[in-house]
């Protein structure tokens, strides 16, 4: 592999685990505070590809993209509030099985009103055009992902770290009853939650279809395993680990397939999983599980 | 009228009867304290007050408003405040950020620093170590962090729930001092101790729970002397 090749794939790599990580935070964040697994999360990011052909259809895309992240935060409150909300004190197990079930609601859903056949997914011109930079040449989106991806975790670890909601929320990640009595609302907490990891979902969905081209209602699948990988190969609950671990696995995944393993490559996330939960179950950047009375 | 009016109050968990109809009162400005056996029912009765806990049937008066059942955050912005038995203390956040987090439903910026000033002027520890982690602090520690933070949200009525678990006997004292500084701050004061003896001392009223009901009541000198009292909690003193 020549030096430019490299570049080349690692440019792509980091592009890929830019998107991987914007949904990987949504993960991750729900887990914090909900000790959910929100397998609907891959589908939202899937929901979040159609509103965007819908939206480009009727409006420019530079209106589109707002439209898109509104939706999308939307419906990630709507699931909240019609499928986690109502199960707040129910059993782990039972609201870990609603969300699967929500899961095959919108694949079924997106099957039912957009069919199964990919739909294109709408170019927006200037984040397709070109760039050279000496022999490396790549589209614009791939630049601008982990640039994007970099900015908006910034963002989001200075709202958690220096603002009031922020520690509101790192508060109620650990004891809904104290922070009830410190006068915190958590169910506004937990909404804010999803608007964030929804939104960053919606965020990721753009930069990842456009470099994919089409959307299918099971396109969510695979890249919402991944992103849940990345986030329990970070540390699921830490946002940095979900950045770290999405960007590990886009570059992986990246360089497995130019070395020409590519029927390899999903099979390797999996392993990586089973290897941390082997070995480091706490994640890299874990803090000790603990469970939340 | 008191401040706070409890009257005939149930609580069951699941079938089990924890409160079985008490009624007493709180008048503004008083240290008033629970004392009984474990299990009587005392940290139920805060944990009702507070709404974390749902009464089965009764009233709780506060300022002559019914709150019985209200959520914890509308009580809280009541201005009942409740340091919870266990200190809970958010392990994540820092010192500061743990105070901080007491007043947050407060929007008088310049005070909130003030509290916090005055804070560590009653907790001088607390100001040493405010960017330590309040996982990391001792468990004496936690429990001044956790009395400072129920302070921060300035309440008007300060509910204390075994305060002084689990300090050395140093620090016990320490906390009955602060008590009473607390009360002379103008705050009244709901208290539940084990260290039945120093509540009384300090206590204008009391009331002694047992299995659910209210047994016995008055001042808190009065109960000193009660020899029932004496027996039953606050051990034979040779
Ligand atoms: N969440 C709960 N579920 C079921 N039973 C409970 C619960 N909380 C308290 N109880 C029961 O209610 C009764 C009163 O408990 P409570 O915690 O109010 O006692 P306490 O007077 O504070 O005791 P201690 O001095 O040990 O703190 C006890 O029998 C206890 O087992
Ligand atoms: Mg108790």
């Amino acid at each position: 592999m020549s030096f430019v090749t490299f570049i080349q794939h690692c440019l792509t790599g980091v592009s890929l685990g830019g998107a991987y990580a914007l949904i990987a935070i949504g993960y991750s964040m729900v887990y914090g505070i909900l000790l959910l697994i929100n397998f609907a999360h891959a589908d939202i990011f899937m929901m979040a590809g159609y509103f965007m052909i819908f939206s480009v259809s009727s409006f420019p895309w530079q209106i589109s993209i707002p439209i898109v992240i509104l939706g999308t935060v939307v419906l990630g409150v709507l699931i909240e509030k019609a499928a986690y909300m109502p199960l707040r004190s129910a059993p782990r197990m039972s609201i870990m099985i609603s969300a699967i079930g929500v899961s095959y609601l919108l694949q079924n859903l997106a099957t039912y009103l957009f069919s199964a056949l990919p739909q294109a997914y709408p170019a927006i011109p200037p984040l397709k055009r070109q760039i050279r930079i000496g022999e490396v040449s790549a589209s614009l989106v791939t630049f601008l992902t982990p640039v994007l991806t970099i900015i908006l975790v910034f963002l989001l670890i200075f709202l958690l770290r220096k603002t009031k909601i922020g520690m509101a929320m790192r508060a109620v990640s650990k004891d809904y009853d104290t922070s009830k009595l410190m006068g915190i609302k958590i169910n506004s907490i937990i909404s804010l939650t999803f608007v964030i990891g929804s939104a960053l979902a919606a965020v990721g969905s753009i930069l990842y279809f456009t470099d994919r081209m089409s959307v299918t209602p099971f396109s969510g699948v695979l890249p919402g395993l991944k992103c849940f990988v990345a986030a329990v190969l970070g540390g699921i609950g830490s946002v940095p680990g979900a950045v770290i671990g999405g960007f590990l696995i886009g570059l992986s995944e990246t360089f497995l397939v130019a070395l020409g393993y590519s029927t390899f490559s999903d099979a390797f996330t999996f392993l990586l999983l089973i290897l941390i939960l082997l070995f480091r179950p706490t994640g890299l950047m874990g803090e000790d599980l603990q469970d939340k009375v | 009228m008191s401040l706070l009016e409890v009257r005939d109050l149930y609580v069951s968990y699941g079938g089990i009867e924890a409160l079985k109809g008490i009624s007493f009162d709180v008048e503004e400005g008083d240290i008033v304290t629970l004392i009984g056996a474990n299990g009587a029912g005392k940290s139920t009765t805060l944990n009702c007050i507070s709404g974390l806990v749902r009464a089965a049937s009764g009233t709780i008066r506060y300022n002559g408003e019914e709150i019985q059942n209200m959520d914890s955050q509308k009580v809280v912005s009541r201005g009942i405040s409740l340091v919870p038995e266990g200190r809970k203390v958010f392990p994540n956040l820092t010192v500061r950020e743990n105070l901080l987090i007491g007043a947050y439903l407060r929007k008088d910026k310049a005070e909130i620093q003030e509290d916090l000033r005055k804070i560590y002027e009653l907790f001088p520890r607390l100001e040493e170590r405010h960017w330590q982690a309040a996982g990391t602090l001792s468990g004496g520690e936690q429990q001044m962090l956790a009395v400072g933070r129920g302070l921060m949200a300035s309440p008007h009525l300060l509910m204390l729930d075994e305060p002084s678990l689990g300090l050395a006997p140093q620090l016990v004292k320490d906390i009955f001092s602060i008590i009473v500084r607390i009360q002379e701050m103008g705050k009244t004061v709901l208290l539940i101790e084990q260290n039945a003896n120093a509540a009384l001392n300090i206590a204008n009223r009391a009331y002694v729970l047992s299995t659910g009901e209210i047994i016995k009541s008055g001042a808190g000198k009065e109960l000193l002397d009660d020899q029932d009292v004496k027996d039953a909690y606050l051990g034979v003193q040779a």
